[in-house]
């Protein structure tokens, strides 16, 4: 007998409160009142990816209102790989959901090419307080577009490095230069590959996806003399340097890298390399303090840090990557849009994560006054300064030996290179599992790019 | 009046059966008039399923990609050209087809093989029961976390402990045999729906069919070879049709298990047309994609949709 009503009286809770939430939306976006200048109340949305960098930056916005009034921020929170494509739609059609978008170096310049987002030289150069000269060179370049204006604020930046476990080298009487070779680090990961404890020599990307393997295999391809294209946009991807740092990396991973290769992206090394299943890791600095904080113990306390190995073509490895933030084409409340994002990559702002949240997890690698701070450095004390040595090395404006038509370390700076990257990390991912040769991983990806590439138009 | 009241409902149905000609002839107003308030509920319906799928069509004869130069523009039937011409996409057709496949058959035996074992009486049979049928209620993503580490994990997971343990060689299973992999996890995931069907199917197996045949001294596989498996047999079509129905759709799984790799081996249809969609931003190119795709599974589901219609009608003749 107590069913039905129960049920009906269930739905009219729900009813009751979807009211109850239209009434609360009502009331939040209605809320008007002046402020100090007299003006009205402005709200702007931001979409940022959830890294937990960004998340602090949704707690700390208290600090912001405080220092704003009359400026309401609304986040929406979105995975990375989400992000990407939502984002995207949103700005390509003009939509105008959001009046500020975290996109990483790599679509900025293509952004600001297609007027999705607006210059923010203006808005730089009158905020002195902003201090834009104090921004890492490298990061600047690559958030800005094609003439070298600003077009993003960089949230944080990172290039590459190589962890490794200096207990383990010592061990094996191996000894890691700040500055190794790729040879030298082939030669580690024999001495150091240890099947019989389940560790193997060294973790590298293996997974497809032009943000995974294909990152750390393009810097190879680099620092080996190899490129993806030529003055005249010819596909390089055959040639002996490129096949040759290819080779290298696919039979580094297979002798001596962790199992199971070809599935594993930076989580999977991340994991490997913390728990102890891996003497060496090549990946991002920005895991440096996960790597140091998740490790178990016996890991955490020997972990240490060199500079991205070099090949023979010798010019720096260590990749080149930030978040940025931009405003939207389509904004209406472009000044406080930028309001926003002066308080979000400001030294106070940095200052106040420090303060507040712990010196481990503000955003790194922006601004060379991050460096100074005494408290960072300390925090930081094995891998700030190969930190923002290993930007400073990086030359996203000419990253190979031979010149090359364009921009990025480990990503070509073309809107092509997104479906080219996935398809060519594809195949090298065959090639790291064993179903086909390099050779002809790369042979394939060769006529895979030529077919994009003529369709494109580059080469009229 | 009374003598009316008194006639049995047989009778009553028999006058109705007998004069064919009693609904009168309806006027079209009076045919608007009753359909008239189910007009909304049509509308809805159909701009909500068949509008997309119009735009997409609309799409697809289109050059349309968000980061590529050049505006959007009609380009013929360029994209299906594209389409047939490229080589991945028949993988994917074919990756598609191993998977749905391998994994449709692998859940109706293991599937029928538990239902017959839960079929039988024995204590504890709630409690398996409840646990066989879980694996169906966890969520995608988390079951595919999961076996990613804690299973097919060489160093940490349960498949490399046990070959540890046992001495034999390290099987890095996503890298080496990406889509067995993937075939053994879906599995995992889809036997409990095969189970529940058949054990349905077993529940109302018919009872004097089997003991007559006992009586007349048929063993066991006997029995269930000539009386189960024929009875048994719309129940396995019924689940073969759902299973291949779920399975062709299979996304997280291969999106957080191998990201469709290495060289594409477990890119199925529907992990292509988003790498297309959403990574390539070439949306002409994937609405093309996804319109192919509609009419190879439409090739493919109606033989199976005629075979379950005569299920119905077999089942409606018992």
């Amino acid at each position: 007998m107590t069913h039905p009503t129960m049920k009906r009286g269930l739905g009219g809770l729900g009813i009751a409160s979807l009211f109850v939430g239209l009434l609360a939306g009502c009331s939040s976006d209605g809320g008007g009142g002046g402020n100090d200048e007299g003006g009205e109340d402005v709200t702007i949305t931001v979409a940022l990816a959830a890294n937990p960098q960004m998340q602090t930056a949704e707690k700390l916005i208290a600090d912001f209102k405080e220092k704003n009034p009359g400026i309401n921020v609304e986040f929406t929170v979105l995975p990375e790989n989400e992000l990407r494509p939502a984002v995207t739609r949103d700005v390509s059609t003009n939509a105008g959901q959001y009046d500020v978008v975290m996109i990483g170096s790599y679509e900025v310049p293509i952004w600001a090419d297609r007027g999705w987002i607006i210059p923010l030289d203006e808005y730089a150069a009158a905020d002195t307080a902003w201090d834009q000269a104090d921004l890492l060179e490298p990061i600047k370049n690559i958030v800005s577009d094609k003439d070298g204006t600003l077009v993003a604020a960089p949230f944080y930046g990172s290039s590459s490095f190589l962890f490794y476990r200096k207990d383990l080298a010592e061990a094996a009487g191996v000894e890691i230069s700040q500055t190794p070779t790729w040879d030298e680090i082939r030669a580690a990961a024999e001495a150091m590959d240890d099947d019989a404890n389940n560790v193997a020599g060294i973790c590298l990307r293996g997974l497809p996806g032009w943000g995974q393997n294909l990152a750390a295999i393009t810097t190879v391809i680099n620092t080996f003399g190899g490129s993806w294209f030529n003055m005249d946009w010819e596909t390089q991807l055959t040639a002996p340097e490129t096949e040759e740092a290819v080779q290298f990396y696919v039979d580094l991973l297979r002798d001596y890298g962790q199992p199971d290769a070809a599935a594993a992206g930076w989580e999977g090394c991340l994991q490997s390399f913390s728990q102890g299943q891996s003497a060496m890791w090549y990946d991002d600095t920005v895991f440096a303090g996960s790597a140091i904080d998740q490790s178990i113990d016996g890991v955490s306390e020997n972990i240490a840090f060199a500079m991205a190995p070099t090949g023979p073509g010798e010019v720096p490895s260590g990749w080149l990557w930030s978040w940025g933030l931009g405003v939207t084409a389509s904004s209406k409340n472009a000044d406080a849009a930028w309001k926003f994002i002066s308080w979000a990559t400001s030294k106070e702002y940095i200052q106040l994560v420090g303060n507040e949240i712990g010196w481990d997890a503000i955003p790194p690698g922006s601004r060379s006054s991050t460096y100074e701070i005494p408290e960072y450095t300390e925090a930081a004390e094995r891998y700030a300064d190969l930190t923002i040595a290993s930007i400073e090395a990086a030359n996203p404006l000419q990253p190979t030996v031979m010149p090359v038509p364009y921009t990025g370390v480990q990503y070509v700076q073309i809107p092509e290179f997104v479906e080219i990257g996935d398809y060519v990390s594809q195949q090298i991912a065959g090639a790291i599992s064993g179903s086909q040769s390099v050779t002809d991983a790369l042979k394939a990806s060769q006529d895979f790019t030529d077919t994009v590439m003529d369709g494109a138009g580059y080469r009229d | 009046m009374s003598q009316t009241a008194l006639t049995s409902p047989d009778d009553a149905t028999e006058v109705v059966a007998v004069d064919p000609a009693a609904p009168p002839p309806m006027s079209r107003a009076e045919a608007w008039r009753r359909r008239g308030p189910l007009l909304p509920a049509l509308v809805f319906t159909l701009a909500l399923t068949q509008v997309p799928f119009l735009m997409t069509i609309f799409y697809s004869f289109q050059k349309w990609r968000l980061l590529g130069s050049g505006e959007r523009e009609f380009n013929g039937g360029a994209n299906y050209v594209a389409v047939v011409q490229d080589g991945m996409f028949w993988r994917a057709v074919r990756n598609t087809a191993v998977m749905t496949g391998g994994t449709t058959i692998a859940c109706l035996v293991i599937g029928l093989g538990m239902a017959i074992f839960l079929n039988h009486a024995f204590p504890g049979r709630g409690l398996a029961r409840t646990l066989a049928i879980t694996p169906f209620f966890v969520m995608p993503v988390a079951v595919t976390l999961f076996w990613k580490t804690a299973m097919f994990d060489p160093s940490f997971g349960l498949f490399g402990f046990i070959s540890r343990t046992l001495g034999l060689p390290q099987v890095s299973w996503l890298t080496e045999y990406p889509m067995v992999a993937l075939i053994i996890l879906l599995t995992w995931r889809f036997v409990p729906f095969a189970l529940l069907i058949l054990i349905a199917g077993l529940q109302s197996a018919p009872q004097d069919q089997l003991e007559a045949a006992q009586v007349d001294g048929a063993g066991v596989m006997l029995r269930f070879r000539h009386v189960m498996i024929p009875h048994l047999r719309p129940f396995l079509e019924l689940a073969a049709l759902l299973l291949a129905m779920n399975l062709i759709q299979t996304f997280g799984e291969i999106a957080l298990l191998t990201a469709g790799g290495p060289a594409y081996a477990t890119t199925n249809i529907t992990y292509y047309i988003y790498l297309t969609a959403f990574n390539a931003f070439d949306f002409g190119m994937a609405s093309a994609l996804g319109v192919v795709s509609l009419v190879l599974t439409i090739a493919l589901i109606m033989p199976m949709l005629r075979l379950l219609s005569g299920i119905f009608q077999t089942e409606g003749r018992r």
